[in-house]
């Protein structure tokens, strides 16, 4: 019940706002965007929007910033923007990444956020040009109804909007949204509006003034799991002794619509195709290759069920939850391998040394809404600095380990809301004597020599009181 | 002068040699301690190797988890726990109830590690605690049959302790149990009382009462200590063998020992006030006395002393006539005359299953049957008597509590198969004691038979033995005179006990009395093979039989590794799944692990110390539906699970022992009969069950849907179909089923979805049963 009571609360306060925007006059920009096309991808949970735009500058002055506006709700789910420009033509094609970054603006109407894109070559006026955007949202699909049996399968509404929001006039606009089976329960109509099979055409709209909006809502059957690892801890600690040691700690839960009453193994093992279809089985993560003692377990023991597939590119490692995971269900896991230190450590120009590693989670198709990388450098090493593709948050900690005495520097970096776009490399720089890996071996032969010179000693010294 | 002076050098370089071969002796020795101590270790590991490094069974996980508390709060905070996760709505106080003895040990494992920078987990360190401490057991087994038989005796034992079965059974890595570090200070403390015996030393007698309190730390068997050490003291005194080292070596035990035992919170005033430690306080008077009888023997006259005896006994006897009346009415107003119910039970065997069924019903109380004999110690069960005898030849102090403990502690296994533990250390000394002196006889007998030898070699060797021998049995009583005598004897009788052929001494040589060649080397080559066979049994015990963790089942088919992680499964549903205030009941069995694995408050647990609330809950698993869910309802329980193994043939599940719960229940509310369970005396779950077997919970919890697995409904254990196949659970509601259904989880339903139209139709059906039913409902404790 509750959800429609909100979802048309939401429609009215849009439609309100739709209002306010119209009245407003068009904003200070000279830019407009000639032809926009947007796809949206809803087949798995991770929700993937292509867009593309066709920008003119209309004004007299050369700009080289363009913004991308979202509403509040969506930038709360928004987990990474990219754009791209595509220059040359036929096959000499080459792709340039552009940098994307949030911005404030004063006069923003009804708390709209903005992404600033960053074009190499300041547009001169009059110039037109063709921009990929690609954006992803997580935790977007909302399961209703809210609490399914085992035996039915799942439904979830997604919203967005039929025009595309943007501080600039569109010329013409197209929306594609493709869900991923034909069961689509309803869809919001904004003439004209066509379905074929999977995909839903909403447009082409012409002339839409700035900041247009107009809500829609689609409920469609997705069955696929949603595997969201609540919390994700990874530890990477470099062994100059030619290891380095990965640890992860998950804390898994299925974001689907949760499960309610029973759950009957019979049913399940026997109809698997009826029972339990948006069940996570099992999950496939995806390691570098020559990964070496793989483990997986929780804190309560060794989980028996997990493949380890290795080639000489990538290894595959296919674990399974002590249980399947229904919708709201829960389980935490621990992942732990090594891998050889010589594939990922290098020595940069300036002498220094620096680990060249993924940053985001290992298992395919997962979000993350929070991980914690901890990158624990040998003991000794001095003047650590991390660079990462994105933001994130940094601090040191100090760990101690075996045998320290003045403890491990670790350069720990905080992220939220990851989607595997984010599983790039990132490196950790740092100075370190090669002096410092003998500290232990030398400590440990002292610390006998010492123990047997007290044995010699005792022998030797005559404690009685009386001769 | 050169020729003395060439013999005095001669004599100096023997006296160097004889250190030296000393030294290298002494360094042998140890050499080989630390090997057996390295074996003991490693031969416990199979089950990290094999397995993985986990927790096993279920005692250990309650330790566990004790142990977690302690590394996170502290021992202050230790003491004071008040664990209102089990024994829901009771709860339980941990910190006074519990012997923090092996907690403790490897808590202070845990904390040295890490104050080193060894970051291992608490896990990591309750897992190889128990190897760690059959090493140092095997070094005290050294201790103790060294004082009574020599080095030599005392290597073989420690190396047949390091791998007796009965031991490993309970020491394996993971196996984090009580018994693990008590076996370790039980040994030591017989060593040290021994070496206190031995050598009169007050140092050691303190260091006995240490030894002594860290076993009442450990393990509630502190008693076997406290009451066999004052019978061997009593022995001593009546056999006349009272001396001032007898004295040394029990008063301050009792004094010193009684004082510490006291502090241990789970003892307290029972060190004092209950019957078992009566025996060592009566002891205590009596040795008091003899030694002032001594005292005034050495002073007086003996015509004196005549007079004074009359007159002392004569008071005496008087005042010890009342002081005992006293005590005696004392004890005999208690119910259990003073005993706690597992003491009553080691001294009337049949005591157990006529009282208390929750002390019978665990399978460690139970009897043993001959071959776990032969499991638990192998050949050791043969060379004991040889052993016993040895210790005759001659009977010092120290002997004689050897035979002492072994033959208490055959009796002890002989009751309770748990019980086979505390024989093992004294099989292994008695067993160290007869090889090597069966060695000794031979090796000696086949140097004299060696052709190349010359006389005057075996002359001087056979000084020098025999003062290695003196210096061996100088602490003791006996002359060296006597030692030497005895020895022919000795050796025949080991011989004759000891093998197939009796001796045939030649008359020539009868001042060696050795064996001929072949006759000795035959007998080597047979105890050598017997050793062997030793060692593999071992091997294999440790490696198959004792090993397996419990909580992961597998086996081995098609040359697959099937592997059944249920229990883990189960509980890691219920820890993620449920709320973490939610109340689970199962059978007392998985009270701990449910604890300590699923973080879920429990209703009853292996620690069964309260009776009626295990009977309530097995009166609500005989009980039916109705019944059962009120029960279970007024416990403010959420989750019931049952253990089934009738899909996959898992034996030890919940039907088969529902018997005992029918039992338990049965004894404190009287309206559960086993007879109602039971078909002409059998017990059966198929169409010939009594109706009321298959209308109880336990049986709908287990078979709910069963038939839908195979369209038959056959159980693999009790190889049977089940009597009623279809049937529907009205209050309850299935949550949760393992993988292979060995753990099924059920929900109690809430009160206002319950469908009450069919209980009541099914009512007329069965009249005998409904009446039973409105009994139960007015029986019901909780209301």
């Amino acid at each position: 019940m509750e959800a429609p009571i909100r979802a048309r609360e939401i429609l009215g306060f849009t439609l309100l706002s739709l209002l306010f925007f119209v009245c407003r006059s068009s904003p200070s920009h000279n830019l407009l965007i000639s032809n926009a096309e947007r796809r949206i991808d809803l087949s798995s949970h991770i929700v993937k929007v292509y867009l593309t735009l066709k920008v003119e500058n209309a004004g007299s002055t050369p700009t080289s910033e363009i913004l991308l506006a979202f509403p509040p709700t969506q930038v709360d789910h928004l987990a990474t923007v990219e754009a791209l420009v595509t220059k040359g033509k036929r096959k000499k094609t080459t792709i340039v990444h552009l940098d994307v970054k949030p911005t404030e603006l004063p006069d923003a109407p009804n708390e709209t956020k903005y992404f600033t894109i960053y074009l190499a070559n300041p547009l001169n006026s009059g110039e037109s040009t063709t921009l990929e955007v690609l954006y992803l949202f997580t935790h977007s699909l909302e399961p209703f109804p809210a609490e399914i049996g085992q035996s039915e399968s799942q439904l979830v509404f997604y919203r967005d909007s039929a025009l595309i929001l943007s501080p600039y006039h569109i010329k013409q606009q197209t929306t594609f949204l493709k869900a991923p089976s034909t069961k689509v329960e309803s869809f919001t109509r904004v003439e004209p509006t066509n379905r074929a099979g999977t995909e839903m055409k909403y447009g082409p709209y012409e002339d839409r003034p700035s900041y247009s909006f107009s809500p829609i809502l689609i409920h469609f059957e997705n069955n696929s799991p949603f595997p969201v690892v609540e919390e994700l801890v990874r530890e990477v600690e470099i062994s100059h002794w030619g290891n380095l040691q990965v640890t992860e700690q998950y804390t898994l839960v299925h974001g689907g619509a949760r499960h309610k009453g029973v759950f009957s193994r019979v049913d399940y093992q026997s109809r698997p195709s009826l029972n339990g279809v948006s069940s996570l089985r099992y999950l496939l993560a995806r390691l570098p290759p020559r990964v070496h003692s793989v483990y997986y377990r929780d804190e309560i023991g060794n989980i028996s069920s997990s493949h380890l597939r290795t080639d000489s590119r990538k290894s595959e490692l296919e674990i399974e939850p002590r249980y399947p995971l229904f919708g709201g269900w829960k389980a935490t896991f621990l992942i732990g391998y090594g891998l050889p230190l010589q594939d990922f450590l290098f020595e940069s120009s300036d002498d220094r040394r620096y680990l060249n590693f993924t940053f985001g989670c290992p298992l395919l198709d997962t979000v993350v809404d929070k991980l914690t990388v901890k990158v624990v450098l040998p003991e000794g090493s001095k003047d650590p600095s991390a660079v990462v593709p994105f933001p994130v948050e940094q601090h040191f900690e100090t760990k101690y380990s075996y045998l320290d005495v003045v403890g491990r520097t670790v350069v720990v970096m905080e992220k939220k809301n990851l989607v595997p776009v984010h599983n790039s490399h990132f490196q950790v720089y740092y100075t370190f004597k090669p002096m410092f890996m003998l500290a232990e071996p030398l400590m440990l032969t002292t610390a006998f020599f010492l123990f047997f010179v007290a044995c010699v000693a005792y022998l030797h010294i005559d404690l009685s009181i009386r001769k | 002068m050169s020729a003395k002076e060439s013999s005095n050098a001669a004599l100096r370089y023997l006296n160097t040699g004889n250190t030296l071969q000393h030294a290298f002796g002494d360094v042998l020795s140890y050499f080989i301690l630390l090997l057996i101590g390295i074996l003991a270790f490693s031969i416990r590991i199979f089950s990290v190797i094999k397995y993985e490094s986990v927790i096993h069974e279920f005692d250990p996980y309650f330790n566990y988890r004790v142990t977690q508390f302690l590394t996170k709060k502290g021992i202050y905070e230790f003491w004071n726990w008040f664990d209102d996760r089990t024994w829901y709505p009771l709860g339980r106080v941990i910190g006074g109830t519990v012997y923090p003895g092996l907690t403790l040990t490897a808590g202070s494992i845990w904390w040295l590690l890490n104050s080193l920078n060894i970051p291992l987990s608490v896990e990591t360190a309750c897992v190889f605690t128990a190897p760690i401490f059959s090493a140092l057991a095997s070094w005290a087994t050294y201790l103790l049959t060294k004082e009574v038989k020599g080095a030599g005796a005392g290597l073989t034992a420690a190396f047949l302790l390091a791998m007796v079965p009965s031991y490993i059974s309970r020491s394996v890595a993971g196996s984090y149990d009580n018994e693990a570090v008590a076996i370790f200070a039980l040994i030591f403390t017989f060593g040290l009382y021994i070496k206190t015996l031995n050598t009169g030393s007050l140092f050691y007698a303190t260091l006995n009462s240490l030894a002594y309190f860290y076993m009442v730390c450990s393990w509630g068997g502190y008693t076997f200590i406290i009451n066999l050490i004052p019978m061997h003291v009593l022995l001593c005194v009546i056999t006349g063998r009272y001396s001032s080292r007898l004295y040394i070596a029990y008063a301050p035990l009792v004094v010193l020992g009684t004082l510490l035992a006291a502090s241990v919170p789970v003892v307290g005033f029972n060190a004092v006030m209950t019957s078992e430690h009566f025996a060592s306080f009566l002891v205590f008077i009596i040795i008091q006395v003899v030694a002032f009888v001594y005292y005034i023997k050495g002073i007086l006259s003996p015509k004196m002393f005549k007079v004074a005896v009359t007159l002392v006994v004569s008071v005496g006897l008087a005042v010890c006539c009342a002081v005992v009346a006293v005590l005696i009415a004392l004890v005999a107003s208690s119910p259990t005359k003073g005993w706690s119910g597992r003491s009553l039970s080691l001294l009337d065997p049949t005591y157990a299953s006529k009282y208390i069924p929750i002390i019978a019903s665990v399978s460690e109380h139970q009897p043993p049957t001959w071959p776990s004999y032969f499991m638990d110690i192998n050949v050791l069960a043969f060379l004991v008597p040889a052993g016993i005898i040895a210790c005759f030849l001659p009977l010092s102090d120290a002997s004689s509590f050897v035979v002492l403990y072994i033959a208490t502690s055959a009796y002890f296994s002989g009751v309770m198969v748990r019980l086979m533990l505390v024989l093992a250390p004294a099989a292994c000394s008695t067993s160290g004691i007869a090889l090597s002196e069966a060695f000794d006889v031979f090796t000696r007998s086949i140097k004299f038979q060696l052709p190349g030898v010359s006389k005057a070699e075996i002359d001087v060797g056979e000084t020098s033995s025999a003062i290695a021998e003196e210096q061996n049995v100088a602490g003791k009583t006996e002359k060296p005179e006597e030692t030497s005598k005895d020895r022919p004897s000795r050796k025949k009788k080991k011989e004759r006990e000891h093998e197939e052929k009796p001796t045939k001494a030649k008359a020539e040589k009868k001042r060696l009395l050795a064996l001929p060649l072949v006759a000795t080397v035959v007998s080597l080559l047979l105890l050598v093979f017997l050793g062997a066979f030793y060692v593999l049994h071992c091997v294999w015990a440790a490696a198959e039989a004792y090993s397996a963790p419990s909580v992961v089942l597998s086996y081995r088919a098609h040359g697959r590794l099937h592997v059944f992680d249920d229990f883990r499964e189960a509980y890691a549903w219920l820890r993620h799944n449920t709320d973490v205030n939610d109340k689970v009941a199962s059978w007392w069995d998985y009270g701990y692990q449910t604890t300590a694995m699923a973080n879920r408050t429990v209703i009853v647990d292996n620690n069964t110390w309260n009776n009626t609330h295990i009977a309530t809950v097995g009166t609500a698993m005989s009980s039916p539906e109705r019944a059962a869910w009120d029960i279970f309802h007024s416990l403010d329980v959420k989750y019931v699970f049952v253990i089934f193994g009738g899909l996959i043939g898992y034996p030890s599940d919940d039907i088969n022992k529902f018997l005992w719960m029918v039992r338990i229940g049965g004894g404190v509310f009287p309206h559960i009969k086993e007879a109602d369970y039971l078909k002409d005396g059998s017990y059966r779950i198929d169409s010939q069950a009594t109706p009321t077997m298959l209308n109880c919970l336990m049986y709908k919890l287990s078979y709910y849907r069963f038939v839908e697995t195979d369209g038959k409904a056959y159980d693999k254990v009790r190889r049977t179909e089940i009597g009623k196949k279809y049937f529907k659970l009205t209050h309850f509601e299935e949550v949760f089923t393992t993988h292979h259904w060995m753990v099924r989880i059920y929900k109690l339903k809430p009160p206002k979805n319950m469908i009450r139209g069919k209980t009541k139709k099914s009512k007329p059906k069965t009249s005998s049963r409904s009446s039973s039913r409105s009994g139960t409902k007015k029986k019901n404790p909780w209301h």
